[in-house]
């Protein structure tokens, strides 16, 4: 190994560290918005750098607004769109789309259904007019709902031996009430949704599929005359209003503290979920809240992270976060760790979020933090789907119009009193629900002595019921 | 849709790309070096990229993690990757701290070593043990990542070992292989750097000049031994894994014509008309009419060198049993290989391709990983601005021509993961098997 002495000496010392020119300006893509006669509501916001569109239809009709027992609905009902409509099957509807190099996309989430359209500008026509097909004239048909829920279904099964899924559904289940629609995963559970048949969704479809629920956002190489002259006549005599609403208790907690331990014997590491319920989208503390997620566990540079993964090297990586939802959806510290220092991991993610909570956050965390958030703001709106993402999310949430072009000044506004404040009202240690999917052989110690509690050890197999 | 393009070469060979685009202040900068896994020596699997890790520990003027820190506190996003035959470096910041990402950038091409310990190595090392864990070990079908390249190509071939790295490998690595990988590969005349975004053109060379200028060309690195490989494996080969996993999954890989060369665009079309998106044969077939697969999709792994491999991924229903998937899968690429592909087949595939060429472009940080890549690859920009012409002029006629000879028995590599407490037995099988652990 005599060349590993070798070394190349550059001609000369490093230079200093450069400073910054000074910025260039930056607005969010301009956006108009307008209402059709029955209630259907379009974004646009032109953006010509390259002949794409991306269309976003969005439709009051996520998991949230289920009947009730039929939980899992939302989802199969926004598949089957993509199965069948105006006289074309499912083949024949992907075949139509693909083969002038569309793609589209049904899903539903907690809040909405959405129907996602990436296409070239010059193929908007077509393609919006079979999006207009699927929306309004879906066929469901039986043998197409049977094998989506049978999907659905062995996903479900395959969740059981994967263990961050796993991870993340039974976290839900130890933090929501067991009747909160937020316990179980968006999709539905196994019982849910293997009852679920073609009258569930096209009942589901009857009641939430109707103009006055449905919103178009576009983003790309169009103009909102030209949007319009499209949508007037797919769209104009669509008729008829949305009769069911969102149902309620969909994010009531469980109290206190808890361990649980999902059995995996001779697990090489564990997945960790530490946290509780969260906050709705909608809270007035956002920005603070934002800012200290930021420095707890948001970064890279986290002090979750950086204690975790780069002093203590129990993991590829840590972090925390707020889930955001029209309801209080879950805030998680979420790692995997090497199954002996599961115990210390925890241990340290406690200790993390006390601390947060006794001391304010450095200066030097504080404008860390901001300025990223602040400079990474036009680097997020790069792409045509993302800012329709972003429209998407103004909608849903009910965001004012000028949202992006406040969010930097928002963000710089925050002070590390509002982040100390922000972390003792929001962050709850006697709350903390620990899930960890491991070995139980190594973990259960160690846990219960951090946690101070016995652990709860389940196995993987009944995980889905237990609640 | 042409993007612009200039490139000059400093005199220690480092190659510069730059492709100006004004639309938003952001600026991407991207690094690639022509350094993989492949380039291991035997006893060190993993440590191209146990290296990569290395490189955000600090340098002579950048604390350890503190690359991580000026870039986000600069509003910046960062990572790396390491891949079979090149590692890339890249930071996408606000167009005014173009500088500091260059800074950054050169700081640790040139002035690395003195900023190495023990303690980092060894806290790295543990990070990424706990990446493998996390990837691949704690992960249902995880290990397919290390066991298709081991199937697919001969023991001594430089694409044959794990990339990620065997334990024993990774807890070997010393503070001597660092400074001995450091100073024969990671040299400006073996790397290329990209700039995309924002900035202006004589600026920005100035800029690469006054940080990149300093640092020594290299002294040559080792040459891969011959990496040429025979267009088929001569044989089906085969491999069962039993593992911790409720559904079965097959991986069936071809060996295909190596990235950028004309018959690869042709293997590139066959894998789409096969598995991308709904409309593709194996999700029409296997998905919607016979429902004996959930999921079916093909991908090409990219390769330049010896040979790529194109790649079909299919997973059960769980009442499948993997006899009945294998069965249902080689079927479809039979009736491939016997009826041929249709010219609409083709055209859905290019359109399908053409568009998704056009969204990657929208970012700057893809536009000047392209760069880097051409440009590493084959000496080459510009091909960033053909690959849709490339696309376009494929026609049936050399589809058919890859299916009959690429598709054949003989040119089948079978990785089926099964549920470990299924009776399939994995010796029952009459073909050629390769290890099972």
């Amino acid at each position: 190994m005599t060349e590993a002495t070798t070394t190349r000496t550059p001609t000369r010392p490093p230079t200093a560290r450069p400073a910054p020119a000074a910025p260039r300006s930056y607005h969010f893509p301009r956006f108009e918005q307008r209402r059709l006669a029955n209630g259907l509501r379009v974004v646009v916001a032109p953006v010509t750098k390259l002949p794409l569109v991306t269309a976003v239809a969005l439709i009051e009709a996520g998991a949230t607004q289920e009947p009730v027992g039929k939980e899992g609905v939302a989802t199969l009902t926004a598949q089957m769109l993509l199965e069948g409509a105006a006289g074309l099957d499912g083949a024949a509807l992907a075949d139509r789309f693909e083969r002038i190099g569309a793609s589209v996309e049904a899903y539903a989430d907690w809040d909405v259904a959405a129907v996602t359209l990436s296409a070239l500008s010059t193929r908007l026509p077509e393609s919006l007019a079979l999006v207009r097909d699927l929306l309004r004239a879906p066929t469901f048909p039986e043998r197409e709902v049977a094998r989506l829920r049978d999907e659905r279904l062995a996903e479900l099964l395959q969740q059981l031996a994967e263990p961050r899924g796993l991870a993340d559904e039974q976290f839900s289940h130890v933090v929501y009430e067991p009747k909160a629609r937020y316990a179980m995963p968006a999709d539905g559970e196994t019982n849910t949704v293997g009852a679920l048949t073609a009258d569930d969704v096209r009942a589901f479809y009857a009641a939430r599929y109707q103009p006055a629920a449905v919103t178009l956002v576009f983003a790309g190489d169009v103009t909102m005359d030209q949007v319009v002259a499209l949508v007037e006549p797919l769209f104009g005599d669509w008729s008829g209003k949305p009769t069911s609403d969102r149902r309620s208790a969909i994010d009531a907690a469980q109290p206190g503290r808890l361990l649980r331990v999902v059995a995996k014997s001779d697990a090489p590491q564990s997945e960790v979920r530490v946290g509780h319920v969260g906050l709705p989208r909608s809270t007035r503390d956002y920005f603070d809240v934002l800012v200290m997620n930021a420095v707890l566990g948001g970064l890279f540079s986290s002090r979750i992270n950086l204690n975790l993964r780069e002093a203590h090297g129990y993991t590829y990586g840590a972090f925390s976060a707020f889930d955001w939802r029209r309801g209080a959806g879950p805030f998680v510290v979420n790692t995997a760790v090497k199954s002996d220092v599961t115990g210390d991991a925890v241990r340290e993610i406690l200790s993390e979020i006390e601390r947060i909570r006794r001391e304010e956050i450095g200066e030097d965390e504080l404008t860390l933090a901001t300025s990223y958030l602040d400079g990474v703001f036009p680097i997020r709106y790069e792409t045509t789907g993302a800012i329709a993402g972003a429209l998407a999310s103004l909608v849903i949430h009910g965001l004012p119009d000028d949202y992006y072009d406040r969010y930097r000044e928002r963000v710089r506004g925050v002070t590390t009193a509002g982040v100390l404040r922000a972390a003792k009202e929001h962050l709850h240690p006697d709350r903390l629900r620990v899930l960890v999917v491991g070995d139980p052989a190594v973990v259960t110690a160690p846990l219960s002595k951090v946690m101070e509690m016995k652990a709860d050890v389940i196995a993987a197999a009944d995980a889905e019921a237990g609640a | 849709m042409e993007i612009p393009i200039e490139t000059f070469t400093l005199p220690n060979g480092l190659r510069v790309v730059l492709s100006e685009d004004h639309t938003a202040p952001l600026v991407a900068v991207n690094l690639w070096y022509h350094v993989g896994s492949a380039n291991e020596r035997t006893g060190r699997t993993g440590f191209a990229h146990l290296f990569e890790h290395m490189l955000f520990q600090g340098s002579e003027s950048v604390g350890a993690n503190e690359h991580f820190e000026l870039i986000q506190r600069a509003g910046g996003t960062l990572n790396g990757s390491t891949w079979l035959d090149r590692t890339n470096y890249f930071e996408t910041v606000p167009s005014n701290q173009l500088e500091l990402a260059l800074w950054l950038e050169a700081n640790r091409m040139g002035y690395l070593l003195s900023a190495m310990t023990q303690q980092k190595l060894d806290t790295q090392r543990d990070v990424v043990q706990n990446e493998r864990r996390w990837s691949m070990d704690n992960q249902p079908y995880g290990s397919w990542w290390e066991k298709l390249p081991a199937l697919c190509f001969p023991m001594d071939h430089p694409f044959h070992h794990s990339l990620i790295g065997s334990m024993a490998d990774l807890d070997a690595a010393s503070l001597e292989d660092i400074a001995h990988f450091f100073t024969t590969y990671y040299t400006p005349d073996n790397a290329v750097l990209s700039i995309a975004g924002d900035f202006d053109a004589a600026a920005a060379r100035a800029m690469v000049e006054r940080q990149f200028g300093p640092v020594p060309r290299g002294s040559g690195k080792p040459p891969l031994p011959d990496m040429q490989l025979p267009p088929t494996f001569g044989e089906a080969l085969r491999e069962v894994v039993p593992d911790d996993v409720m559904l079965p999954r097959l991986f069936l890989a071809f060996r295909s014509p190596v990235f950028g060369s004309a018959a690869y665009y042709a293997a590139s079309v066959a894998g789409a008309i096969l598995g991308l998106r709904k409309g593709s044969r194996l999700h029409r077939a296997l998905v919607r009419e016979q429902q004996v697969a959930a999921e079916a999709q093909a991908f090409t792994y990219d390769l330049t060198k010896g040979s790529d491999l194109l790649v079909v991924d299919v997973t059960g229903r769980p009442e499948t049993s993997s006899d009945v998937l294998e069965t249902a899968v080689n079927a479809e690429i039979d009736r491939l290989l016997h009826e041929g592909v249709a010219q609409a087949e083709v055209d859905r595939a290019v359109a399908l391709i053409e568009t998704d060429l056009i969204v990657a472009l929208q970012s700057a940080g893809d536009r000047a990983d392209r760069l880097s890549m051409f440009t590493t690859y084959f000496n080459d920009p510009q091909l960033v601005n053909v690959q849709a012409d490339r696309y376009r002029a494929v026609t049936a006629e050399q589809v058919n021509a890859f299916v009959r000879e690429r598709l054949v028995p003989e040119n089948r590599a079978t990785l089926l993961y099964v549920p470990r407490d299924s009776d399939v037995a994995p010796a029952s099988s009459d073909l050629a098997m390769a290890e099972t652990p």
